[in-house]
């Protein structure tokens, strides 16, 4: 067996200023957020700082591990440890929604009825007497004293206006982008960059459309739902888990633009070298892979 | 263990860079181990001052030193530097120096990645102290910081908290991809999953561990954050959550954190009983899968901490018995260990001291954990100082302990030098008895009634909380000699030679003593 070299960097600069980035980012988000009712306050700045260095960092990160490659530094079994890295950690991404995911799971179907006076728990239904469990949860036990209660919900609204439902056009543009991204993976290998870019660009205009369909949904919610974090539980769950899958939309997404612009501009990748499209790939299948669980339990069931 | 065929160097090597951007940009898995391994000294000493001051106020009973709310802030700080910042960062720092050279990889997989999971933590420690200086105080409420002691009554630093352990979870994500990516991408030929050593093989299954709830802690501090600030009710009934809702997500992340703590101590007291009886181990296959099935255990025991929050019949007896089958294999790995020294030609070097103590008081923490376990009889033990003995026998003489063991025994390995073996001892021993003398007692007061988390507590417990305060001062101080052996083996001692122990074995014993900055960049032969 042949052994080719693992290339360890020499020194580098990039992880400590990722660190300090860190640093000012959390501290100008902490300092934002506990002065939110406070006009004065120019904590936000450091937030915008932090996030600004970290980005630039990375960018610059990313652009030497690139042209690394390029030079032909990296090993085979190096490509190896970038799979693997990738894989690990789109696993840890899916333990971060099984905790939302968990909390949905609960809610429903151990806290909510307790309140409402069902199961083995129900004694909990004395601290709100007129409290009756029910999914979504619309008004609060404590019949929205400390809450905003909302009018409508995001649920199923039945085949008759399934077509006039937001969240069935963001499956179906989801969906479908999953399928685009893999007709550009099929492309790539057989070195057929045209038709990668294309099929590509489609996927990334997909992504575009699903934040702004999920924008409309968000602003309708507020404006026309009373919908909002402050609803309850029912609020809570829906904006924290269709809020972080829309966050990691975008972030896919922007991995994909990234790609197209190596592609187009650079005129990166081939049928053999393209493990950071896979990767962004992996990632947006797992993006769709989420949004399919939040059809089901956050919207349908 | 398997044998080494071939493990010559024929490149030449560039020694480390100089001052201070040596520690800064590095990425060498060495001098990152080093930084790991003396930040998590530094936080054990902060840690350690904070049980000081904790147990200074616990001498007699009545406010004598400190305020409840201080107390408060004192108790949650020790248990959240101990946890993050003094044990996990020790076994990383202990994967970052042993795995490459364990597995016969030239460095960790991802060499920048690794530099940077290691400087997020001071800053993340740096916010987390800053919070003492904060308006309102540090966080008030327990290292588990449930609900809602840690929303709606927490001080204005817990958004500070909140951060601060996201950052510290991204850096524990990341060390753990590393360890998991080095250890299946980088063996040497031949090293197949079953000749690995067990301390890689521990770290395997941590680095899993980490990976797979690091992510959920983040979202329970998530979930805080948007509770306190953002209206939302996720652990607060009105709004139909539930604050116990809190427990099962921390839980979920807190019960495999615990055993992130301990696997890595399993897999190093493997090493140092092997080397000492001068005798292969023991059942090398089954501590493999002895640790396998504890972390399958680990994701379905969680609520075992929370029998008396109200939960249905069927969960308690449920999380009771998974709880008490976690026995099965952990008495595997116990009695493995045993049979290893059994006949064996055994000295008692410091090392081996600290791990044969590891054996004995951890199982001591076991069979406390086991009289946890049993639902009715904790209805009585909850939120006790018998609880408190229970964690810290398996933390201190546990987790701290096969730290210990670990720098006495590959020290001579990092830096070329011997330690001194009577001051060893000595401090074995003292921190032997301190330990002991602090937290056995605490076991009585405990059954006997007194309360955890309390600032004062009822004169019949007084003598025996006097006693465990002189154990802590005693096992405290002796940790500052610690410090002093480190360092004088630093600065020099009796020249080790490469296999440093008579019985040792695997591929970091056929390196040079001290270990040159660069090993293995061509991977050596394992049959």
């Amino acid at each position: 067996m042949s052994y080719q070299k693992y290339y360890v960097p020499d020194q580098s600069k990039f992880p400590i200023f990722a660190a300090i980035s860190l640093f000012l980012l959390v501290m100008g988000a902490s300092s934002t957020i506990n002065s939110l009712d406070n006009p004065d306050s120019n904590a936000v700045y450091i937030l915008y700082l932090g996030f600004t260095v970290f980005g630039i960092n990375l960018f610059f990160w990313f652009k030497t591990v690139i042209a690394e490659h390029i030079a032909g530094l990296n090993s085979a079994q190096l490509q190896q440890s970038f799979v693997f890295g990738m894989a690990w950690f789109i696993f840890s991404e899916v333990m971060f929604f099984a905790a939302f995911f968990g909390a949905l799971f609960y809610v429903r179907n151990f806290s909510v009825p307790w309140l409402g006076g069902e199961g083995e728990k129900g004694l909990a239904n004395m601290l709100w007497e007129g409290f009756e469990a029910s999914w979504p949860v619309m008004s609060t036990p404590d019949a929205g004293s400390a809450f905003v209660l909302a009018d409508k919900n995001m649920s199923w609204p039945g085949w008759d206006h399934a077509l006039k439902w937001l969240p069935m056009w963001n499956t179906i543009v989801l969906l479908s982008s999953s399928v685009t991204v893999h007709f550009a993976h099929l492309a790539l290998k057989n070195n057929n960059k045209k038709v990668f870019n294309k099929w590509l660009a489609v996927t990334v205009a997909l992504a575009l459309t699903f934040v702004a369909l999920q924008i409309a949904e968000y602003y309708e919610a507020y404006a026309h739902y009373g919908l909002t974090l402050n609803s309850g539980i029912y609020g809570s769950t829906f904006f924290m888990l269709t809020g972080f899958h829309g966050f990691h939309v975008m972030m896919g997404g922007f991995m994909l633009a990234v790609m197209l612009c190596r592609s187009v501009f650079y005129n990166h990748f081939d049928s053999e070298s393209h493990f950071g499209f896979e990767a962004a790939s992996w990632y947006w299948h797992f993006v769709d892979v989420v949004w399919v669980m939040l059809f089901l339990f956050v919207y349908i069931l | 263990m398997s044998a080494v065929i071939e493990s010559h160097d024929h490149e030449h090597h560039h020694g480390p860079a100089e001052g201070l951007t040596r520690w800064l940009y590095t990425t060498n898995h060495k001098d990152i181990g080093t930084l790991y391994l003396w930040f998590s000294f530094a936080m054990f000493l902060i840690g350690g001052a904070m049980a000081m001051v904790i147990r200074a106020e616990l001498f007699q009973p009545g406010m004598q030193i400190v305020e409840p709310e201080f107390y408060n802030q004192m108790l949650t700080l020790h248990g959240l530097i101990m946890v993050f910042g003094a044990v996990m960062p020790a076994f990383v720092g202990l994967a970052n120096w042993l795995i490459p050279m364990m597995v016969g990889a030239p460095d960790m997989a991802l060499p920048r990645m690794n530099n940077l999971s290691f400087w997020i933590l001071p800053f993340a420690f740096f916010i987390l102290l800053s919070s003492l200086f904060m308006e309102g105080g540090a966080p008030n409420f327990g290292w588990t910081f449930y609900a809602p002691l840690s929303t709606t009554y927490a001080p204005p630093s817990v958004t500070f908290f909140i951060f601060s352990v996201h950052i510290l979870g991204a850096s524990s994500i990341m060390g753990a991809i590393n360890v998991v990516v080095t250890i299946m991408n980088m063996r040497a030929p031949g090293m197949t999953l079953m000749k690995m050593p067990l301390f890689v093989w521990s770290w395997l299954i941590t680095a899993y561990l980490l990976i797979a709830v690091m992510p959920v802690l983040a979202g329970a501090v998530t979930m805080m954050l948007m509770d306190i600030h953002f209206g939302t009710s996720f652990f607060n009934a009105a709004g139909g959550g539930d604050p116990v809702l809190f427990q099962h997500i921390f839980w979920f992340f807190g019960h495999p954190e615990v055993y992130i703590m301990i696997l890595p101590a399993f897999g190093i007291t493997s090493h140092i009983i092997e080397t000492f009886s001068r005798k292969q181990l023991f059942g090398h296959t089954s501590m493999v899968w002895a640790m396998t099935s504890i972390a399958i255990l680990s994701f379905v025991v969680w609520a075992h901490h929370m029998f008396t929050v109200g939960l249905p019949l069927a969960a308690e007896l449920f999380f009771m018995w998974a709880t008490m089958l976690i026995a099965v294999p952990t008495g595997v790995k116990v009695f493995n260990w045993v049979t290893t020294m059994f006949r064996g030609s055994i000295t008692y070097e410091t090392p081996m001291l600290f791990a044969i103590a590891f054996v004995v008081l951890f199982t001591i923490g076991g069979f406390s954990g086991l009289m946890l376990a049993i639902t009715p009889a904790d209805f009585q033990y909850h939120d006790t100082y018998f609880v408190v003995a229970h964690f810290h026998y398996v933390l201190v003489p546990g987790a701290i302990f096969s730290i210990m063991a670990a720098v006495y025994y590959w020290i001579p390995k990092w830096t070329g030098n011997m330690y001194d073996e009577r001051l060893g001892r000595l401090h074995f021993w003292l921190s032997f008895i301190g330990v002991n003398v602090t937290f056995f007692p605490q076991h009585w007061i405990g059954l006997a009634g007194m309360p955890r988390r309390v600032p004062d507590y009822a004169l019949q417990f007084a003598d025996w909380n006097m006693v465990s305060s002189v154990g802590a001062f005693l096992f405290g101080a002796s940790q500052i000699l610690f410090l002093f052996i480190v360092i004088k083996t630093v600065m020099g001692g009796k020249k080790a030679t490469p296999e440093v122990w008579e019985g040792s074995r695997g591929l970091e014993w056929t390196v040079d003593s001290p270990a040159p900055y660069h090993t293995f960049t061509t991977p050596p032969k394992v049959t």
